[in-house]
């Protein structure tokens, strides 16, 4: 309806008198509520606002309302709730139905055609009457080809190897050389954590160090394996809710986890809970739909046909997660673990098989317990308050769980209203929860907690004396060494004591509860409230998880912690006969540790679990048993929290299949079915951006009505089809791309083409542009012969300038600087901290990680060029290369000049270019003679230890060529 | 006119025609006049990497009356009640809990709801023929009064740290937006041709915000600000490898610029010859920057004045930097001084903090006004919130006599520019809790920045996934009060 609107006038719900911006700018704008009606009938029925626009004078004013006025008599009625939703006019943008794939167009010069790419391209250049470039010569393909496909330049053997090739089959040769080899996976792996906003820290003030290497190292996996996009897509949205979901598939969920945390003081933790999944729903509408559905958070999509409520049905199916951490053995550590549980298991069944009166010993040990039985009251905390910023979210099992902000020490007070008359003992239990460092229950990174002091006040109904109730005889299921329960009652100010749990490596993140007797029977008036302060000073973040409260009336004593948990508890109460084989091992393998008869197979026990080996972790994802009711929030704000939706796709886009459950699962098969129109583009968009420097569609991240519209609608329908067809192999759609002849054209320029086509839009010449920051930083390192080719692991540090670390918040990051082969590892593992990222690559543009980047800016700077002539890592570069073009380049300075200049650009120097370099060798040898002190500067790394058996004068002269050789505009541009 | 200075003209021109077709979005004509000037038949004709110099300087939407910004970010949040907001009422009411309708709906980051109010203790007098309040440890402030405007209704969207930082700074409390300094050198373009058009500069602590607090989010990377360090070079690999002379340099520059340009010849791509340029500008940039380090050479009556001493990092060298950016041609200047988080003895902190910026604050705008700089110069003092009326006191944490975050109101000082001195706008409740008058929002202060350097807030634009994006988002008002 709005797109029969009058040209100059525009409908918007009225938000707040929001003046909404417009590409093309109204000159009147009516605002309408979404209750309002305006029709021929009844213009004004509930007297919507007419307003001029800013800035627009009464003349146009008077036309706009002239016209507004002639709409209306004549138009259609429309209703304000519609105005900003799925708007006919926008569903109909070229990129909202399904790509169908096009007839080839004709071409005249059929010959130059290789593959079917080329028809598209060659079709629309000679409708601009261009004539399509020359190909490259070998060395600049095998060039192009090494830099798009693995991010590495070629060998010079392997550029001699290309060149002296004449079978006819050459080129694809080395495509498939590349395709197949580690760094493939490297290099693509690199461009798709661009749109996962991968980094290394947390985010926002204190911005900590996490674990989530492995989910890049699954990337860079799931690319050298051709994972097919489509399983590519599933398991990174959903691999955890897959059948039988594997180690890697729940890996692969980091790329939510991505999102910041804010760790700051004092934060409201679901404020930004909701941030991180309004994130998401950012990262996945850029990252494979091309949508800016983010913009409809707050309010209708003012362009796309996306309604506020069609986004909080979308931000539905990512808001029901836990965010555990996965421990990511390793294949030798899950051995070592095996061997460990295989044989525990072979140490209890000996000693069942030795001592047939353990079984006896068991049965009575387990009647005992049996009876031993308290009937616990849990209390529904009523106000609860973290010292230092600590915040709670209140679960419904009337547990407590801490999140965000993670002090060293707190003190916890919660007040509760007990529906109990008497009370005799309390019990706090230590819970475990997914969404603690290993499941917690403590806040440490291990999961363990030191109660300092507890303590138990009771409030009068008149809310006027308040009596500390006194506590005796604490007990636990389970006592730290040098940390009993009872330390938390003895009314000691001592941060270095108290009740605390850690039972050694495997062994920590467990249910626990601590038991606490009342001195005296408490008898509670009416009203009366009590108030639990929980101390806990010791420090370094050992603070409860999650806990929850109980009381109990029971008269007769002693009340003390069940020694078993309850999931034993559960197995006890079962019929001997009853428990399944499992069952009897897990209850056995808990009354053993009681039973002093077993010590010595205890003591074998423990010091085998001592050896239990700590696996890497990495962030994921974990759907959560009871799903969170997501609501719309007015205006985007959390704290307003409108009607409730459930999880639904965008109206305009293919609807979810009927009868799936509305999850992250069904959510993830929608997005790569090949109904959906906007995939499949968008992938292969992204592929044409690396390849080409600009995608057939610019506005890689807005495939919506207001992105650019492709310059070849009909390539980019078939190259999506094509990928489908092909079962959304990656590696086949490269092959396709980099076998065309589109690709293989030189890249040279004439003044008259570049006048008609200066961003290469219609492809009548190859790519030219600066590679990017990682391979920058590459190619330094592998023309010098330092780049370590390891693959994945933990990130790395780089020599990192000084003073850059201060500019994060508090005490500057410990930066250990990397040594051995991980000083020169790819960019793509440098550690990147997202308040303060590597200068080395965020002055060549890599983003920075707050949010998805789907299409990099490219800059030339100065600092950039400061940076290659001077920072360390480039400096040592020009010295190791200098060094290696003295030693391997050949007899002669000619010969040296010639392999360094190849090493960088892979082509031999014309000889003026020669000239060039060996006037300033030969002047700066010259130089150093009687300069020792500074040649030693220039040439060595390491001053004490210069390069032995070498003419340190001619290396220093040979540092500075050799520095000027990797700060060559074509070392680091792609041609 | 020499080359460059004709390309430059060139170039503002075809940019100006550029930049109002299609970054001020005039309606009819733009999409047809943007498109022809996308094809860039206009730029192609000169074809000089200089045209396309994205910081070349380029005139506003109309006249502006500040010409650049000194902005200094006091990060942490100062306590506005115990600097500017005198509240007589809280003395009355020190000690007792505060009342329930003021804090309803209220979300605090540390104290429990019923906390204490508290009372600031230093002593608060009127200053100038204005008659500005402030407070005793701001002495110098005092001395320019005249020529400052407080504003004490300021507001703002968030309330911890990084979030509310990059609020002030972006317009946003999500990451990934442009800062202000962005969007000036966006807009303005730099007078300087040796050093970056938006520079950053930092004493006390890193900020909560990091690099996003400067950073250029959609816009392109030449407009992020630059961070200079503290000690050793200000701008990071300013300097030659040990041993490289300024004169190596220069003989390895000229190969390397004969060599990239023996290889423009060869493939015609103008990209090179912006490379060829940027090199130069590092060469430059390698002169000018310890030049402009060197505040040795200003007399010891200024350093008296600023309380700078060279060689050493402090806000007051700081502040004598800034000047000497601004004089260079600097675009925008900011300066970030994180040491205001006061949960803890506000008292002493305030007092201490001033002890290190009151004067060096005072006399930067005494000098700007000396050298003829001020009225062309908008200085811009203030944190990212304001801190309660309540006392923080957390025996746990260690914390007496503090104050916590409060979004609410806050106080802020500006200055030059075009700014009304001698005024002080807006007023708090008798707490100091909420704003009663004269409320200025976050956005409202970015528009009103914007319009004093001569632009249209709603006009500022930067086309970025489909949507024209601005500082001050959908919002925004202009302060009139505040100007002159």
């Amino acid at each position: 309806m709005a797109g029969a609107l009058p040209w100059g006038v525009r409908i918007c719900p009225s938000m707040r008198g929001h003046k909404f911006l417009s590409s093309t700018h109204p000159w009147l704008i009516i605002e309408m509520s979404s209750n309002m009606k305006l029709s021929p009938v009844h213009p004004c029925r509930l007297a919507p606002k007419l307003r001029l626009a800013r800035g627009v004078s009464a003349l146009r004013g008077c036309v706009a309302l002239a016209w507004a006025a002639l709409w209306l008599v004549s138009g259609q009625p429309i209703d304000g709730a519609e105005t900003g939703a799925s708007k006919p006019a926008t569903r109909d943008n070229w990129s909202f139905k399904a790509p169908a794939r096009p007839e080839l167009p004709p071409v005249r010069n059929r010959k130059w055609v290789r593959n079917a790419i080329d028809r598209f391209i060659l079709a629309r250049l000679e409708e601009e009457k261009l004539e399509p470039s020359p190909e490259a010569d070998r060395i600049t393909l095998i060039r192009r080809l090494s830099l798009d496909l693995t991010g590495l330049p070629p060998t010079l053997a392997e550029v001699d190897a290309f060149v002296t090739d004449r079978r006819p089959d050459a080129y694809e040769r080395v495509v498939e050389r590349l395709l197949a080899s580690v760094h493939y996976g490297e290099h693509w792996g690199r461009h798709w954590l661009d749109a996962a906003r991968y980094a290394d820290t947390n985010g926002y003030e204190k911005d900590l160090p996490r674990s989530i290497w492995p989910y890049r190292d699954w990337v860079i996996n799931a690319y050298n394996a051709d994972l097919p996009f489509d399983e590519f897509a599933i398991e990174q949205m959903a691999g955890d809710l897959l059948p039988n979901a594997t180690i890697e598939q729940r890996v692969a969920t980091g790329f939510h986890r991505n999102s910041m945390v804010n760790e700051e003081g004092g934060v409201d933790p679901e404020e930004f809970r909701v941030a991180a999944i309004i994130n998401r729903v950012e990262t996945t509408g850029k990252a494979f739909l091309g949508l800016t559905i983010n913009c409809a958070q707050c309010h209708n999509h003012k362009y796309d046909p996306i309604s506020q409520k069609e986004y909080y049905q979308f931000f539905a199916f990512l808001n029901s997660d836990d965010e555990p951490l996965l421990d990511v053995p390793s294949q030798a550590q899950l051995i070592k673990r095996k061997e460990i549980l295989d044989q525990i298991g072979k140490i209890e069944d000996e000693l069942l098989a030795k001592d047939p009166e353990l079984k006896t010993r068991q049965a009575a040990w387990e009647d005992d317990l049996r009876d031993e039985t308290v009937n616990w009251h849990v209390l529904e905390p009523v106000n609860y308050y973290g010292a230092v910023g600590t915040k709670f979210t209140r679960l419904s099992d009337e547990s407590l769980l801490a999140t965000a902000s993670n002090p060293g020490s707190s003190t916890y007070t919660v007040t509760v209203k007990p529906q109990l008359k008497d009370i005799t003992g309390f019990r706090l239990e230590a819970l475990t929860d997914p969404n603690l460092p290993h499941n917690g229950p403590g806040r440490t990174a291990h999961g363990n907690f030191v109660l300092t002091e507890f303590r138990v006040d009771l409030i009068s109904p008149d809310g006027q004396t308040t009596n500390q109730v006194p506590l005796q005889n604490a007990t636990a299921d389970f006592e730290q060494p040098g940390f009993p329960a009872a330390d938390a009652i003895n009314g000691k100010a001592d941060a270095k004591h108290g009740w605390a749990i850690d039972a050694g490596p495997g062994r920590i993140n467990q249910d626990r509860k601590a038991v606490f007797e009342t001195k005296q029977n408490v008898h509670l008036a009416e009203g009366s409230m009590l108030l639990f302060t929980l101390k806990q000073a010791f420090g370094t973040e050992h603070t409860l998880g999650r806990f929850r409260l109980a009381a109990t009336s029971q008269a007769e004593h002693p009340i003390r912690a069940d020694p078993l948990a309850a999931k034993l508890r559960q197995i006890l109460d079962l019929a001997v006969d009853q428990r399944t084989p499992q069952q009897r091992r897990e209850l056995f393998s808990f009354y053993r540790t009681v039973d002093s008869k077993c010590a010595e197979a205890n003591k074998q026990i423990a010091d085998l679990m001592n050896g239990w080996p700590q696996a890497d972790t990495t962030l994921v994802l974990a759907s959560r048993q009871e799903p969170r009711e997501t609501h719309i929030f007015k205006r985007g704000d959390f704290r307003n929290p409108l009607e409730a939706v459930s999880p639904d796709v965008p109206a305009f886009l293919p609807p979810l299949p009927a009868g799936e459950p509305r999850n992250r699962l069904t959510l993830a098969k929608w997005i790569v079915s090949e109904k959906n129109p906007l995939t499949a583009r968008v992938i292969m968009n992204r592929f044409w951006q690396a390849y080409f420097g600009r995608g057939l569609v610019v506005t890689a991240e807005d495939f919506g009505t207001q992105g650019d519209k492709p310059s070849h609608p009909e390539l980019l329908d078939w190259l999506a089809c094509e990928f489908m067809a092909r079962g959304w192999s990656m590696k086949a759609m490269h092959r396709l791309i980099v076998e065309s002849a589109t690709y293989r054209q030189a890249s040279k320029v004439s003044p008259e083409l570049y006048a008609k086509d200066q961003y290469n839009r219609w492809l009548a010449r190859g790519p030219r542009f600066r590679v990017e920051a990682e391979t920058v930083r590459d190619i330094a390192l592998s023309a010098s012969g330092l780049l370590s080719a390891k693959v994945g692991g933990p990130s790395v540090y780089p020599p990192i300038p000084d003073g850059v670390l201060n500019l994060g918040y508090g005490a500057p990051m410990k930066w250990e600087t990397s040594t051995g082969e991980d000083r020169y590892r790819r960019g793509l593992y440098t550690f990147w901290k997202r308040t303060v990222p590597y200068p080395g690559l965020s002055i060549f543009d890599a983003p920075n990680a707050d949010t998805a980047c789907v299409r990099r800016v490219m800059s030339d700077t100065p600092l950039q060029a400061l940076t290659t002539l001077n920072d360390t890592v480039f400096h040592e570069a020009a010295q190791a290369l200098a060094l290696r073009a003295w030693k391997e380049g050949g007899k002669t300075d000619r010969d040296r000049a010639a392999y360094a200049f190849r090493l960088c650009t892979s082509r031999e120097p014309d000889a003026k270019e020669l000239e060039g370099v060996l006037k300033l060798v030969r002047e700066k040898e010259q130089y150093f003679e009687n300069r020792t002190a500074a040649a030693v500067q220039i040439a060595s790394p390491d001053r004490q230890n210069p390069p032995e058996d070498v003419n340190l004068h001619a290396v220093a002269a040979w540092t500075l060529a050799a520095r000027v050789l990797l700060n060559l505009d074509e070392t680091i541009t792609k041609q | 006119m020499n080359y460059r200075e004709e390309i430059n003209a060139e170039a503002r021109k075809i940019l100006t025609r550029r930049h109002f077709f299609r970054d001020c979005g005039v309606g009819l004509g733009a999409i047809a006049l943007g498109s022809l000037l996308n094809d860039n038949r206009v730029f192609a004709a000169t074809s000089q990497p200089q045209s396309t110099d994205p910081l070349t300087p380029k005139p506003p939407h109309f006249a502006p009356k500040a010409k650049r910004v000194i902005y200094l970010f006091q990060a942490g949040a100062p306590s506005q009640l115990d600097l500017f907001d005198y509240k007589p009422t809280l003395a009355k009411y020190d000690g007792h809990p505060v009342p329930a309708e003021l804090v309803k709906d209220q979300r605090y980051a540390f104290i429990p709801r019923d906390a204490a109010l508290f009372a600031s203790t230093l002593k608060f007098s009127r200053h100038g023929q204005c008659g500005a309040e402030l407070s005793e440890v701001l002495p110098h402030l005092a001395e320019v009064a005249d020529n400052i405007a407080i504003v004490k209704s300021m507001t703002t969207d968030a309330f911890n740290h990084a979030p509310a930082q990059i609020f002030m700074n972006t317009g946003a409390t999500q990451f990934g937006r442009p800062s202000m300094g962005s969007w000036v050198t966006y807009g303005l373009g730099s007078e300087s041709q040796s050093l970056p058009g938006f520079v950053v500069l930092s004493s006390a602590g890193g900020t909560s915000g990091g690099a996003s607090n400067w950073g250029c989010g959609f816009l392109p990377t030449v407009f992020q600000g630059v961070p200079f360090r503290r000690s050793g070079d200000p701008i990071l690999s300013l300097s030659n490898p040990a041993g490289i002379t300024r004169e190596i340099q220069r003989e390895s520059l000229d190969l390397l610029k004969e060599l990239n340009q023996h290889h423009l010849d060869e493939v015609g791509d103008p990209e090179i010859a912006t490379r060829i340029n940027a090199f130069e500008m590092a060469y430059r940039m390698q002169a000018s920057a310890p030049e402009l380090m060197d505040i040795g050479k200003e007399s010891p009556a200024t350093l008296e004045m600023y309380g700078a001493e060279p060689g050493k990092s402090s806000f007051a060298n700081n502040c004598l930097l800034a000047r000497r950016l601004v004089e260079r041609g600097v675009r925008f200047v900011q300066l970030y001084h994180e040491a205001w988080d006061h949960h803890s003895e506000v008292i002493k902190g305030v007092k201490a903090q001033c002890g290190q910026t009151d004067k060096p604050a005072a006399a930067l705008v005494k000098d700007l006004k000396q050298r003829g700089l001020l009225d062309e110069t908008l200085v811009i003092w203030g944190g990212e919130f304001g801190r309660t009326p309540m006392v923080e006191t957390n025996e746990a944490a260690g914390r007496k006599m503090g104050r916590d975050h409060h979004p609410q109101a806050f106080t802020m000082w500006l200055a030059g520019g075009g700014v009304k001195p001698g005024l002080t706008l807006g007023q708090t409740d008798e707490f100091g809790f909420h704003i009663v008058e004269d409320r200025v929002h976050v956005h409202d202060l970015h528009a009103t920045i914007l319009h004093l350097l001569g632009f249209d807030h709603t006009k500022l634009t930067y086309k970025f996934q489909g949507r024209n994006f601005r500082l001050t988002d959908v919002e925004g008002e202009l302060v009139n009060k505040l100007l002159v």
